[in-house]
């Protein structure tokens, strides 16, 4: 579903040049949870939009169902269409209602009618636990509903994959729960999804691979058993013993 | 004073042709005149009642006074206001689609793009508007033959332009960086993403500097009077000379510019209260 060849994404800002991936290869199987875990500043971000080319990469291939997605003949809308992503500030837009927030990008890049665009989206809000709130706008809503209508506008798309890049770390630590709780909900259905989390958790109950990243570069790959109970590096070692 | 703003005149209504009046009908304060031609062509006039000229039966030459009809007149200073006003509104607009199409040139990716619109906002922020309205009229104009109002629009809209473009940057460069990301990740376009994500909260915090704009603008816009444009200021400046009405005159100008500024103000107002719905 995902396939990363040795991807480098190097930031270069004021004569310092950061290697933020470092030549990264992996892939995400369809129906698969692959957790991404790692010290911050690892470059799990930077890795996690390489895959809908939010971060354009110098080298290397990403490929989404076969299609390389910096190819030049690739059109990038059409990809993203099918990669769903949710960010750690939400970035919900303020000016739209949740229904509107909803709704938009299925008019737009689907080309549903306001009836079916707002179907699917009363559907999803139903699946987030907050049906009530379709008329108000993201700056009424606590963090962790944000973060929830965030997860329903990516699904209203229905994407392929699912991308996340920490959503719950810019939470009260008691929204972190409802949150996780959906993404979970996503996992038992058989959602395809990259996860970039500090949640220890649900990494251990949800992945089936989990990926540890440090200095742009993937040190260990397993089964969250044997992450958890038998890490085999030296720095998996001692950043598990630091978050655990 | 009152004549500066409307007064009455009377125009001479004349027969088209050779002819004879055949009959005068009086109806309340109108009087209907109706003159057949030589050539046996019927026609009616319309005059005041008590103004007119002919009797029945006269023999008439092309061009003989019939009566005469009242009606009144903007005088030169509310002429000169409605005049200030198109000139703002047509400046206005093109100065937000010229201020729009180099503000995103601005923050375009591609380096010649983004240094052609430098160069334009540049070059008008650092040379003052009435060199430019010279300029536009005597240089521009004369070599391309253009009328003076295009020449004093044009100058305008482009002044204002290089200030809005500024503006609009900013206003884009403040919405975060995440909003143009969410969109783009759903799949939106640039163009898609820009007109339904980022101008529209942009447009929120542009909207007072923005109104601030064209408030100069219109202010600015007495500047045209070099080039004999008969706005409110080169009317006030003409009424001036031939009524000695010094004083007054130039007061009224100034509360009529006031009138115009305000009235803006307060649109702005209102837009600024409505767009505050999603907080
Ligand atoms: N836009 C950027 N410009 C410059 N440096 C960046 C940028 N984004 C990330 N980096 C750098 O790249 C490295 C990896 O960042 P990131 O992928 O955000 O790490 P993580 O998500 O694991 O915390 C960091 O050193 C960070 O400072
Ligand atoms: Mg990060």
């Amino acid at each position: 579903m995902i396939r990363v060849e040795n991807v480098s994404k190097v930031f270069k800002s004021r004569g310092a040049v950061v290697r933020a991936v470092d030549d990264v290869s992996t892939t995400v199987d369809k129906g698969e949870v692959v957790v991404v875990i790692g010290p911050s500043g690892s470059g799990k971000s930077t890795l996690i939009r390489c895959v809908n080319a939010l971060e354009m990469f110098e080298k290397g291939h990403v490929y989404i169902d076969g299609v390389d997605i910096a190819d030049r003949k690739t059109n990038i809308n059409k990809i993203r269409a099918e990669v769903g992503m949710v960010f750690q500030q939400f970035n919900l837009f303020p000016h739209k209602t949740v229904l509107g927030n909803l709704t938009l990008a299925q008019m737009r890049v689907r080309k549903r009618n306001t009836a079916e665009a707002e179907e699917k989206a009363r559907m999803l809000l139903k699946k987030v636990g907050i049906p009530e709130k379709e008329q108000e706008y993201p700056s009424r809503l606590s963090g962790g509903q944000q973060q929830r209508v965030a997860i329903a506008r990516a699904l209203a798309m229905d994407p392929k994959v699912m991308l996340f890049d920490e959503p719950t770390s810019a939470l009260d630590p008691e929204m972190v729960g409802e949150v996780l709780d959906v993404m979970k909900q996503l996992a038992k259905e058989g959602m395809t999804m990259m996860v970039v989390t500090h949640e220890m958790g649900f990494a251990r109950e949800v992945a089936d691979r989990v990926l540890f990243m440090d200095q742009g570069k993937i040190v260990e790959i397993g089964t969250p058993e044997h992450f958890f109970t038998n890490p085999q590096e030296e720095r998996t070692k001692l950043f598990l013993k630091q978050v655990l | 004073m009152p004549q500066y703003f409307a007064y009455e005149a009377e125009d001479v209504i004349k027969a088209p042709f050779d002819g004879t009046v055949t009959a005068i009908a009086e109806s309340g304060s109108t009087t209907t005149v109706t003159l057949q031609s030589d050539a046996g062509e019927v026609l009616d006039f319309k005059v005041d009642t008590g103004t007119v000229r002919v009797s029945e039966n006269e023999l008439l030459f092309d061009g003989d006074a019939l009566g005469f009809v009242a009606s009144w007149r903007m005088g030169p200073l509310l002429d000169g206001f409605f005049t200030t006003i198109w000139i703002s509104v047509v400046a206005s607009v093109l100065g937000l689609i010229i201020g729009l199409i180099a503000g995103l040139m601005k923050i375009s990716k591609n380096f010649a793009v983004r240094n052609l619109s430098t160069i334009y906002i540049e070059l008008i922020r650092g040379t003052p508007l009435l060199v430019q309205i010279y300029i536009a009229y005597f240089f521009i104009g004369a070599v391309f033959d253009l009328h003076r109002n295009v020449c004093g629009i044009g100058a305008l809209a482009l002044f204002a332009g290089a200030y809005v473009a500024e503006i609009i940057r900013a206003g884009i460069q403040a919405i975060p960086r995440g909003q143009m990301e969410a969109a783009r990740s759903l799949g939106m376009s640039m163009p898609q993403a820009m007109t339904e994500i980022i101008l529209p909260q942009a447009f929120r915090r542009i909207l007072p500097p923005l109104s601030g704009q064209f408030i100069s603008l219109i202010k600015d816009s007495s500047l045209v009077s070099v080039i004999a444009i008969t706005e409110l200021t080169k009317r006030t400046k003409e009424a001036v000379s031939s009524s000695f009405l010094t004083f007054e005159l130039w007061l009224v100008a100034a509360a009529m510019y006031l009138i115009i500024t305000s009235v803006l103000s307060q649109f702005v107002f209102y837009l600024e209260r409505r767009a505050r719905a999603s907080d």
